[in-house]
């Protein structure tokens, strides 16, 4: 849904940020095929400083995604399987005793990256689970009294299961709140299959990516979508979304003032994306699903709201 | 500045806990001097010099201080130039209490308060004496520029106001917002001054002294009272006529008549004053000649109204004195309107009170004996009163007599002097020889003042009588016919009484600016000096003359006929409240008036309907424009343009022109005809 409005000398025409970014993304494309709206997302929500989490089946490319983004941003990969005997110093790092020096040591865990990808972090406990999240949203970590910041830029991308597999302890919703947005990745499509299979495989592509971006790009463009225009009218929109989400009796919660917040801040960044230096009601439209879903629990007991309600949603707030 | 402020009373030594006050801007300084110039300046002309010049030099040096950031002086030093500047006031004036010299010190006080400005509180200070300095203004004049500079000082005002407590922001924004504030009060102002129940002069009693500058006909005559009053361009009346108006030669405004002179000064004597004496005058008139007219008279402080010579009908509050004057129960202090009715062919007193002949003919002995023998001459050789008046008009008719402004000093004798040396002066002069004529000659006459003629405004047929206008005439009494007017100035100079003083001056001698129009560009003048006295009049008829009984005439106009005090002041607290209703509701309701750009946008896509393309309401501008190309690409560039303009005006903080743009694509979309005679291009679907 490219935007069709390319006026000149206004903020819908694309900057020169835009286009860099654009790139970076086709190359993606190259790797995840059929996947353009969710490689889109998981850009956003780099780009607007926040997590990722993927919901899905084993097997669909939630760690491909991950790579390809590392790489094609330069940034430091690591990657923590989570199991349900994992204990907190596993992904934060341990200090150990050198004995040539006489001292601890810290060996910093796996945390001290720029993109990790948590695969399946539902499976581990709950106390391993919010050590990780704290990290998250502290961008840094405190061990034994000494805190050590985590690099920057810190991209979490996490996966979990469907939450009906056996053997999971399902993200309670404060800690769901931490990830900017949630999204499905889902089979690919018939054509994106076929020609996976025909050649052999994303994954031996990978070392073959190189970096698009310097390493202080990434911070400019995050600058940059900061400065994302937003009009007083989109505000009321987005006020009146939430507002929505809070009285509709469908949702046992509403969206919280975060969950507002982080709606703006991936609006922004899908804006920019779409190479506008304005957010339009569409942007806000098209993350919705993404950054709700994951927040809203349908009041019948169903779990999470599906994209029908979010569509509904959407249907009962007028655009002015 | 202390820090802690101690109590400066004994008993509560301890320090207060200093609450710290807010400091008055730096940038807000400029607003606050220009608040105290505009206040004070319309004073200035007022003031004593030394007074104008010491408040221009404090604020002066203020602004200069504000410049280079400069140390306000010391509190003694500011201490020391208000005792001085008090007690110089004070000298001036002789005293501290009263209009003028209360006018002089708000004015001091204005200009010197800048000079200890360092707290906001200050610069509030400033701004209330401001409000109330403005209200002064109206003690020196009450006319239109008077208003405006007014409403401009509020709007200053105000706007400093704004910029003391709003910061810094530019400064066509504070006046913008001072403009709307003061226009939201304009209904409330309106109302008020509809209804606000009057009273009968001011509401609060003015100090003697207020009145001292008003000017008019004085209540004696001698030798050179009148011309200062010739030469003065003020306004002495105005005069509407219910029907046409008379012929100018007629139109003698009587004023206060003299009939006592001691060789010098003509006085009213006590018999034509005293009401003890007054006997009801008998006035036999011709009901053709009478003319009736309302008088808007100026105030002059005197108890005598100017009426047609000779009032018939008079005000209810007024009456006619034993010498034919209207006199007011009351001075006349404020301009009011008065109705008469006049007859212009009269017989007046046919029948005269004894006393009042003795009066007309007594003359001081030992003064003027030339005179005297020469109207014994005539008495000797006419025996009729007719023909001796005839004899003294054909004298000054055939002797060289001049009509001038600056007649030459008179001695003791003075009508000798007059009738044969000099021959030089103006009405009073004349009117006076030929008084004194007549009773030398045993004919009971006395002198009248009062105005001749006026300047008809074609714009507003209203007859406007100056100061400049300002006449004496002559009366003499004849046997069995009563009172009958004589103008000896009319046999000198006949122009005068037929086109007015400006024709009668010789050349050179010069008037006010404006009275006198040869060249022919200043006919175009002239008219523009009649439209400016028409709204003039309209001002003062309907602003300032708006009395009780206007106002009993508006709101009967209105539908509250015989409104008492009570009713005007619910139909008032009623009306306010009504407006105050209105302003609530559109505040509350505001949200739901669209801004320009989403009305022509619902415009734009109310007309899309037509074309088969139907906006859901949750739909955003671009997603209708991506709709728009696959349904009816026909459309398409023009709904992607609207849309374009609209997205930016509304999420872009896009710029004007953006408006402009949008609203010829709601024109293009109603000129829009698609190709195909009769097709819906949105029926068909894209292939």
């Amino acid at each position: 849904m490219d935007s069709p409005l390319l006026l000149s000398e206004s903020k819908i025409s694309p900057s020169t940020h835009a286009v860099q970014i654009a790139g970076v993304i086709a190359a993606a494309n190259r790797v995840i095929l059929g996947k353009d709206e969710a490689v889109r997302l998981a850009f956003a929500c780099l780009l607007a400083r926040g997590h990722l989490l993927i919901e899905d089946l084993p097997g669909v490319g939630k760690t491909t995604l991950a790579q390809t983004l590392a790489r094609l941003l330069g940034l430091r990969f690591s990657r923590i399987q989570f199991t349900s005997d994992m204990l907190p110093a596993d992904i934060i790092g341990i200090s150990i005793y050198d004995r040539e020096k006489n001292t601890f040591r810290f060996l910093p865990g796996a945390i001290f990256s720029q993109v990790l990808l948590a695969d399946e972090i539902n499976r581990a406990t709950p106390k391993t689970q919010s050590a990780l999240l704290e990290a998250m949203e502290e961008r840094q970590v405190t061990v034994e009294g000494e805190t050590r910041p985590l690099p920057e830029p810190f991209f979490v991308i996490g996966t979990q299961n469907p939450s009906t597999q056996v053997g999971t302890f399902p993200l309670p919703e404060s800690q769901l709140d931490r990830f900017l947005l949630r999204v499905e990745l889902g089979y690919p499509d018939r054509a994106a299959e076929r020609e996976l299979l025909e050649s052999g495989g994303r994954r031996d592509t990978l070392p073959a990516l190189s970096a698009h971006l310097r390493p202080d790009q990434l911070p400019r463009l995050q600058r940059v979508v900061e400065s994302v225009h937003v009009a007083p009218a989109l505000l009321d929109y987005v006020q009146a979304l939430v507002e929505a989400t809070r009285t509709n009796p469908r949702f046992i919660h509403g969206l919280s003032p975060r969950a507002a917040l982080a709606l703006l801040s991936v609006a922004r960044a899908w804006a920019f994306l779409a190479g506008r230096r304005m957010v339009m009601p569409e942007d806000v439209q098209a993350v919705l699903p993404s950054v709700a879903r994951h927040r809203l629990q349908l009041a019948d007991g169903n779990g999470h709201a599906r994209a029908e309600d979010i569509a509904g949603l959407i249907r009962s707030v007028a655009v002015t | 500045m202390p820090e802690t402020r101690r109590s400066r009373l004994p008993w509560r030594r301890r320090a207060i806990p200093a609450k710290p006050r807010p400091l008055l801007e730096h940038g807000a300084l400029p607003w606050l001097l220009a608040v105290a110039v505009a206040t004070t300046l319309p004073h200035a002309e007022f003031l004593p010099r030394w007074l104008t010049l010491v408040c221009g030099a404090a604020l002066a040096g203020r602004a200069w201080l504000w410049l280079k950031n400069g140390r306000l002086p010391r509190r003694w030093l500011l201490a020391l130039v208000v005792i001085v500047g008090v007690a110089g006031i004070g000298w001036q004036y002789r005293a501290l209490f009263g209009r003028d010299p209360g006018i002089a010190l708000l004015v001091f006080f204005m200009a010197l308060k800048p000079m200890e400005m360092s707290e906001r509180r200050d610069g509030l200070a400033v701004v209330m004496l401001g409000f109330f300095l403005l209200l002064t203004h109206y003690f020196h004049s009450e006319d239109i520029a008077t208003g405006a500079w007014f409403l401009a000082s509020v709007l200053l005002l105000t706007a400093t106001l704004l910029r003391m407590y709003g910061g810094a922001q530019p400064a066509r924004e504070v006046f913008r917002y001072a403009a709307l504030l003061i226009a939201q009060s304009l209904p409330f102002m309106l109302i008020l001054f509809l209804l606000f129940p009057r009273v009968q002069g001011p509401l609060w009693g003015m100090p003697r002294d207020a009145y001292a500058g008003l000017s008019g006909l004085s209540d004696r005559m001698s030798p050179g009272s009148l011309d200062k009053l010739i030469l003065s361009g003020e306004v002495a009346f105005r005069v509407q006529f219910d029907a046409g108006l008379p012929e100018r030669t007629r139109l003698y405004w009587r004023g206060p008549s003299f009939d006592s002179y001691d060789g010098r000064v003509w006085r009213a004597s006590f018999l034509s004053t005293s009401a003890a004496e007054r006997k009801p005058a008998r006035i036999e008139a011709a009901e053709a000649s009478a003319v009736d007219y309302t008088i808007t008279l100026e105030a002059h402080d005197r108890r005598w109204l100017l009426a047609l010579d000779l009032p018939l009908l008079l005000p209810g509050e007024a009456t006619l004195a034993p010498t034919l004057e209207v006199l007011a129960n009351r001075p006349v202090r404020y301009r009011a309107r008065f109705a008469f009715r006049s007859a212009l062919d009269y017989t007046a007193n046919r029948e005269e009170d004894p006393r009042l002949l003795r009066q007309a003919l007594h003359l001081p002995h030992g003064f003027n004996p030339r005179s005297r023998e020469l109207a014994e001459a005539w008495q000797r050789e006419f025996s009729d009163a007719e023909k001796i008046s005839a004899a003294a008009l054909h004298l000054f008719r055939t002797e060289k007599f001049f009509y001038t402004l600056q007649p030459p000093l008179l001695g003791e004798n003075a009508v000798d002097e007059f009738l044969f040396e000099t021959r030089r002066g103006f009405c009073e002069h004349y009117a006076s020889a030929y008084v004194a004529l007549m009773r030398a000659a045993g004919v009971p006459a006395r002198v009248v003042t009062g105005y001749q003629g006026g300047e008809l405004n074609p714009v507003d047929d209203t007859l406007t009588v100056y100061q400049s206008d300002a006449h004496a005439w002559a009366e003499i009494w004849l046997e069995g016919r009563g009172w009958r007017r004589v103008d000896p100035t009319a046999a000198v100079v006949p122009s005068r009484i037929e086109r007015g003083i400006d024709a009668a001056l010789p050349e050179g001698e010069s008037l006010p600016a404006l009275m006198r129009f040869e060249s022919a560009w200043l006919v175009h003048l002239r008219s523009l000096r009649y439209r400016w006295e028409a709204i003039n009049n309209a001002w003062d008829q309907w602003v300032l003359g708006y009395d009780r009984q206007r106002q009993h005439e508006t709101l009967a106009r209105l539908g509250m006929k015989d409104a008492d005090w009570q009713s005007m002041f619910l139909t008032m607290m009623a009306a306010s409240g009504g407006i105050l209703l209105l302003i609530v509701c559109r505040m509350l309701f505001r949200r739901s008036k669209p801004v320009p750009e989403v009305r022509l946008w619902c415009r734009f896509c109310a007309r899309l309907e037509s074309f088969g393309i139907r906006r859901a309401p949750w739909e955003g501008p671009l997603d209708l424009a991506s709709r728009a190309a696959l349904e009816s690409p026909e459309l398409a560039p023009l709904v992607r343009r609207a849309a374009g303009h609209f997205a930016e005006l509304r999420y872009g903080g896009g710029r004007r022109d953006h408006l402009r743009d949008l609203r010829d694509c709601v024109k293009d979309l109603a000129s829009f005809r698609p190709c195909r005679p009769g097709g819906k291009p949105a029926g068909e679907k894209p292939c």
